[in-house]
Order: structure tokens, then C-alpha cells, then sequence
């Protein structure tokens, strides 16, 4: 069956007859519709936020509801920080903000200024490995990977922050990030690794 | 996420005048971005508050000041809390993730929405989040639900840790309405429960900010114990928590504090099962009729009986754990 693409005579004296009164609205009609779309939706709004990454500093524009995991995987092409479950539930999200660990997924890009940032980028010594990521590979600490930037960036915080006295205390402190493959034996031997 | 205007106030009064109907306060976040990517919240206007509130802690003679702030981390970790106030300390670790408390503020996690599973499915009718629309708790699956104070029109509870050694602390909230003027409530008043209006988690006026938390000195850091009991053993809501403290002066119970998480839609005192503790001896005995004045007061759900026994076990551990934990 030969389907017919062409638009119809009568579709076109509607379709133009229409646009043509749309024309004709008083000036103020329209100003008073954007004014009362002003009124009530609020436009995206984009400021300009500079921010250190992995000792870089960039200077960006950003819409209000970005969240640092978007701007770092979306923005600016760092997609080594995985979006997992973007709810605060899983962990594989994980940077480090002034050194500390946070979740990138429920941080927006907005509050971010002057703040220095870490991803499992800039863990990495040029092609040195850091000592968690060797640590990892040495010791089967992922199976698929896909939590595993998260997990090292929370197991870098974890020896850090000396929560590594015994088995219990690094599962209970790394209890912020999940592995659907169950890994957790070879992270937590890592953490000991090089805790000791 | 419903596009928002952003606005960072440098001091608290700058912050109370950009207050209204569509505006909404943000510290850590842990909790609101959650909410506004699901639209469950969605504020034309976001006003960061961490350069307009105090951070700092200061503990003295008279007791504790923490600016709200402070993330709960910082609280948790400080030690003149861990030694003045370890009850508190320890139920902060016992919440959410490492991650999480460096986050989260403390004046953030009092507000943070009390909820159920229903709150959070957006294709579910829900009271809390759309008033005049029913409890789907009610007649679902009841099992995380309150077993006390709750109502016809919501049967959630209180997810924070922390309210729950606060409110057992005798702790103060201060903060500061959109008149300018500075207001103190009792943690105990802050929450409030359902009844017919279950959109309203807290007695905060509207506008108001949480400028900070006040504990007043006490001589409960000797005998105290955080028991949380959950469906795995770690970053996850508590089924039942129990935070006990006693002041014994030889085995007599000079004073006692008992309170629950994950049993009503605020932190809940027990305040008949205290007032039965005040002045007996310090007996597995005592702590056993303390905790079924307890118990006797509750009415669980369909789902949620089993809550009784447990409720009943986890609050004469803790009080035997006040005797040998520390």
C-alpha cells in the first residue's frame, strides 16, 4: 500500500491561517502571557562557577540543578566517577571533597565553589598507580568493576580517617559502598593491605 | 529536577529575608536532592545555608553548643562530645554511611523527611507527600511502620539516629524566624506527630532556620548504650533503637533515660517506663518491668507485631549494656 506524505490543500489554508492570527495578537497579550509565565515557571538559571579538580582548576557554566557526578561525567569527560543508583544508596559515586569523602550524586555542582576536588582520576601518580588501586588488582577486589572507582576513592578515605583496627570496623566503615559481586572479601583485604 | 533559582546568603538574617512559599534551605543535601529528583520537593528558589550558619562546637561547664552546621562527622568524632556526651556519638556512627554524616549537617538531619516506603513511590497515594490522598502504609505493607502516636492518616516514623540520643539528652533546638527573633524549642516538641496534618514532620515555623543544638550538662556518660537493631548490620534504618543512660549512685538508679527509633513519627521518649527506674535498684528484674511499661503502650500493625518482642528485648539489653559496655 503506497502511503500519500503530501499534506492536504485544506491543511495547509488551516495550518497557515493559523500561524497568521497568532501574528495579529496585541502586543500586550503576549507580554502579559510572559509575564505570567515568568511569574510562574522558573527559568533555568545558569551561573558561572569555577572549581578545582584533581588540581586543575576549570571555569564553567553550570545549570543550578547539575549534580557534581554530572558535571564531572557530563561536563567535563571524567567518567572514571560511576553513576550507580544518582540516590545516595550505593556509593559508586564516591569523590573526595577537601579530602574527605562524599557522595557526588547528592552534591550540587553549584555549591561547590573554591572547594578542591578528588576523583579516582587523580589518584594515580602519572602512570604510577596510588597504592589502593595496585592494592585492588593484587588482591581480586572487584569482578566487574563498576563500583570499584568508588570503592578505592572510600577505601583511600577509610585508612586515612584510621578506621582499619579490625575486619569488623573497615566493613563497617566502607558499609557506604556496595558491590553487586560481591567483592567485599578482596576490598577488605586490600584495606588491610595497606593499612598495615 | 524542576529548575530553581540558587542563592547563597553570607549571614542568617540575609537568609530569613529570601524565606517563602516556594523557597527551600539546603546545608548538606543528603536528603533534599534526593527528594527533588523525584520531585517529591520542588522549590523555585534553593538558599544554600552553609556560609550563613555556625559550624562550631563549644563544650562547656553548662553543656554543649553545636552550631547546626556541623557536619555529623565532626559531631560524632569531637572529643568532648565522646567523652561529655558519648551517648550521642555513638548513635550518629550508628546511621546512614561515612559518606553520608560528612555530609549531613546537624540542624539537616533533624529535618530530614520522616518516611516510609510509600512516601518515596511517587505512583503510591501518600498523606505525607500529597494530603487527602491515603495512607497506602495502612492497608500495604506495614512492616518499618510506627507502633505508637501514629494516626489514620500516616503511619511513618523518624529515620534519624541521632534525634533519638538528643531527645534523650533533654536537648534544646534554637533557631531563628523570619521575624528575626531568636526562639528555643524543647527537642522534645520539635517533631510532632501526624495526626490529621502528616505533611508537617516538625514544629518549626515556616521560614525558619535551625541555628543550633544545646545539650544541657548531664552525668549520663557513664552508663549508656545505643542498641540498633536492623535488617542487615550496617547503613541501613533501624527496626527498633533503644537509647538507655543511667546515673547510678552504688546500683541505685538515680536517674534514667529511655528513647526509640523506628517506632513513631518523631524520636519517643518513655517516659513512664524512666519515672518506674528512678530510685530501684539497677536488677535485670527492674529492667525487665521497665521495658513492658514500655510495651505496654504500643499497638503495632499487621505487619509490624513482631516489633513487640523486640521492642521489649532491646530495651532491657540496653539498659543491662548501660551496666557493663563502659
Amino acid at each position: 500500500m503506497k502511503i500519500n506524505h503530501s499534506y492536504s490543500r485544506r491543511f495547509f489554508i488551516k495550518s497557515s491561517s493559523a500561524f497568521a492570527a497568532l501574528a495579529f495578537i496585541p502586543l500586550t497579550v503576549r507580554s502579559f502571557f510572559n509575564e505570567v509565565k515568568e511569574k510562574y515557571f522558573v527559568k533555568k538559571q545558569k551561573i558561572p562557577l569555577s572549581v578545582s579538580i584533581n588540581k586543575k582548576e576549570y571555569q564553567l557554566e553550570v545549570d543550578t540543578r547539575t549534580t557534581l557526578l554530572d558535571l564531572l561525567r557530563e561536563n567535563i569527560g571524567l567518567t572514571g566517577t560511576k553513576k550507580g543508583c544518582d540516590h545516595g544508596q550505593c556509593g559508586a559515586c564516591t569523590v573526595h571533597i577537601d579530602g574527605d569523602r562524599n557522595l557526588s550524586c547528592l552534591t550540587l555542582a553549584v555549591m561547590l565553589p573554591g572547594r578542591e576536588i578528588t576523583t579516582i582520576e587523580g589518584l594515580a601518580d602519572g602512570d604510577k598507580l596510588h597504592p589502593m588501586q595496585e592494592a585492588f588488582i593484587e588482591n581480586d577486589g572487584f569482578q566487574c568493576g563498576y563500583c570499584t572507582p568508588g570503592q578505592i576513592m572510600s577505601a583511600v578515605a577509610c585508612v586515612k580517617e584510621g578506621h582499619t583496627g579490625s575486619v569488623e570496623e573497615i566493613k563497617e566503615y566502607m558499609s557506604g559502598n556496595l558491590c553487586r559481586c560481591a567483592a567485599y572479601n578482596g576490598i577488605t583485604k586490600s584495606i588491610q593491605q595497606i593499612a598495615t | 529536577m524542576k529548575p530553581f533559582e540558587y542563592h547563597k546568603p553570607q549571614n542568617k538574617k540575609n537568609a530569613i529575608e529570601l524565606a517563602g512559599k516556594t523557597t527551600m534551605y539546603i546545608s548538606g543535601g543528603t536528603n533534599l536532592v534526593d527528594l527533588m529528583k523525584k520531585h517529591i520537593h520542588e522549590p523555585d528558589k534553593l538558599v544554600d545555608l552553609t556560609e550563613a550558619i555556625s559550624s562550631e562546637i563549644t563544650v562547656e561547664k553548662n553543656g554543649a553548643r553545636i552550631g547546626a552546621m556541623l557536619s555529623n562527622t565532626a559531631l560524632a568524632e569531637n572529643e568532648n562530645i565522646k567523652t561529655d556526651y558519648p551517648l550521642l556519638s555513638k548513635a550518629i556512627l550508628k546511621g546512614a554511611s561515612p559518606q553520608i554524616r560528612n555530609m549531613a549537617s546537624t540542624g539537616g538531619n533533624l529535618l530530614q523527611r520522616t518516611r516510609c516506603p510509600y512516601f518515596y513511590d511517587t505512583t503510591m497515594p501518600c498523606n505525607k507527600r500529597n494530603p487527602g490522598s491515603g495512607c497506602s502504609a495502612i492497608k500495604g505493607f506495614s512492616r518499618m511502620s510506627a507502633v505508637i502516636g501514629y494516626s489514620n492518616h500516616c503511619v511513618a516514623v523518624h529515620p534519624s539516629d541521632m534525634c533519638v540520643a538528643l531527645v534523650a539528652l533533654d536537648a534544646k533546638v534554637e533557631i531563628l524566624n523570619t521575624t528575626g527573633e531568636t526562639e528555643i524549642i524543647d527537642f522534645i516538641n520539635f517533631h510532632r506527630l501526624p495526626g490529621d496534618t502528616p505533611q508537617k514532620d516538625n514544629n518549626l515555623p515556616e521560614g525558619a532556620i535551625i541555628t543550633a543544638i544545646e545539650i544541657p550538662r548531664n552525668s549520663f556518660n557513664s552508663n549508656f548504650e545505643y542498641l540498633k537493631i536492623r535488617d542487615r548490620e550496617s547503613y541501613a534504618f533501624a527496626l527498633i533503637s533503644v537509647a538507655a543512660a543511667l546515673v547510678l549512685s552504688g546500683n541505685t538508679i538515680k536517674d534514667a533515660r529511655l528513647a526509640s527509633g523506628g517506632v513513631a513519627h518523631k524520636p519517643w521518649r518513655w517516659s513512664k517506663a524512666e519515672s518506674f527506674l528512678k530510685n530501684k535498684e539497677a536488677t535485670e528484674e527492674n529492667f525487665r518491668q521497665a521495658a513492658e511499661i514500655a510495651v505496654a503502650d504500643i499497638t503495632p500493625l499487621k505487619d509490624n507485631k513482631f516489633k513487640a518482642p523486640m521492642l521489649t528485648g532491646a530495651i532491657q539489653q540496653a539498659l543491662l549494656n548501660c551496666l557493663s559496655n563502659n
